[in-house]
């Protein structure tokens, strides 16, 4: 197989001594099926053992190997060294703290997360032997493509609103939202509004749609953030019109 | 061993030069600004034209300015930017479905341009053109 030697730029930063981070370069013979995580699992492991970084699954499912490479949120995984220049640029991933080197703090996507209730509310709690809640394949369509969030957090990287506003939910946390609320089996929308259509719920969004653009699994938070709009002004005008409606 | 995490500042100013993606959406932004501008002149044509017969002349005549001609082009520019950019993702927040099968995106894209065609006609004939 065919090597090539690609130098890879990585932002390290070590909190114990380093006041900031700084790049350091490594020269990977690289082969022609890697890609950057192989290169950085190479630095790690022949030439540089104090290099942190978080992976795992090497098959773009965990979600955690998420890096700015060349300035782009990419899955570090699912990112072929041979459509790469010679040099390549390797951060953490942008808009979040920096723990060490590649590591980040993402405390922040985790409470959030947490805050739109991203799990099945039902109407009514059933037993195992009363038997399986029923969906039809139309039912399951129409928020499937939401449920393929791995929580890599690409998207919070890519987006620019979360960049100037923390406060900001983000697109993951309002995607998993819209996605339990598609759901027939949930009746957990009003529990979420409060959240996510508030003002740094969906409507800090103002559809850059970057979010959509690096998702590894196509998710389209950005659609689902502009669905949830939509829904939560039909819901406000509805409310005019039938104040006492049971939501 | 110590936590002492690292925020990295983020540019207020230059951060839509990043990317691509974040120049095409400042550009769809900064269209209202050539929307809003073309507004202002239509109301002074509104207010010019109450003024009588002369003072219509008059604004007529300086909307033919090369300076006029250019910001009537730009501004137009940037209403069709804006306007096939935000008809191109209108699939995305108005998916329809039927069943298990999906409505394709260019009929929905096509069913805006089709509600435009007809408004500007309506428009057109109201007018009397």
């Amino acid at each position: 197989m065919n090597e090539r030697h690609v130098d890879l730029e990585i932002l390290r930063y070590d909190p114990e001594t380093d006041e900031e981070p700084a790049f350091q370069t490594y020269r990977v013979p690289c082969q022609e099926d890697w890609v950057v995580l192989d290169a950085v699992n190479y630095v790690k492991d022949v030439l540089d053992r104090t290099l942190s970084y978080r992976w795992s699954c090497h098959m773009a499912v965990c979600g955690s190997c998420g890096m700015m490479i060349n300035g782009e949120p990419m899955l570090s995984c699912k990112a072929f060294v041979r459509d790469m220049p010679d040099r390549i640029r390797i951060e953490p991933l942008a808009n979040f703290p920096i723990e060490r080197d590649l590591v980040v703090v993402t405390d922040d996507f985790m409470d959030k997360l947490a805050s739109v209730k991203p799990y099945l509310i039902p109407r009514e709690e059933k037993a195992i032997e009363d038997g399986a809640h029923v969906q039809t394949p139309a039912q399951l369509k129409k928020f499937k493509q939401y449920t393929l969030c791995i929580n890599c957090t690409l998207c919070y990287a890519a987006c620019p609103q979360y960049a100037h506003d923390q406060n900001f939910t983000g697109p993951a946390a309002l995607a998993l939202a819209h996605r339990y609320n598609l759901d027939s089996q949930d009746v957990g929308r009003g529990a979420r509004e409060d959240v996510v259509a508030s003002n740094a719920g969906i409507w800090e969004c103002s559809f850059v749609g970057a979010c959509s653009d690096v998702c590894p699994h196509e998710v389209d938070p950005a659609g689902a953030i502009q669905q949830t709009k939509i829904a939560s002004t039909v819901d406000y005008f509805m409310g005019l019109l039938t104040p006492e409606r049971d939501r | 061993m110590s936590r002492r995490p690292y925020r990295r500042a983020v540019s207020t100013t230059s951060w839509w030069l990043a990317r691509p993606r974040y120049i095409r959406y400042m550009a769809r932004e900064v269209s209202c600004v050539f929307i809003g501008a073309y507004t202002a002149v239509v109301v002074v044509g509104l207010v010019r034209l109450s003024d009588g017969a002369a003072a219509w002349g008059a604004f007529l005549e300086s909307l033919q300015a090369p300076v006029s001609v250019a910001f009537h082009l730009l501004a137009l520019a940037f209403a069709l930017y804006h306007t096939v950019t935000w008809f191109n993702v209108t699939p995305k927040a108005m998916p329809v479905q039927f069943g298990e099968a999906q409505l394709p995106g260019g009929v929905i894209i096509g069913a805006h341009y089709t509600g435009w065609a007809l408004v500007s006609a309506l428009v057109l004939f109201l007018a009397g053109v």
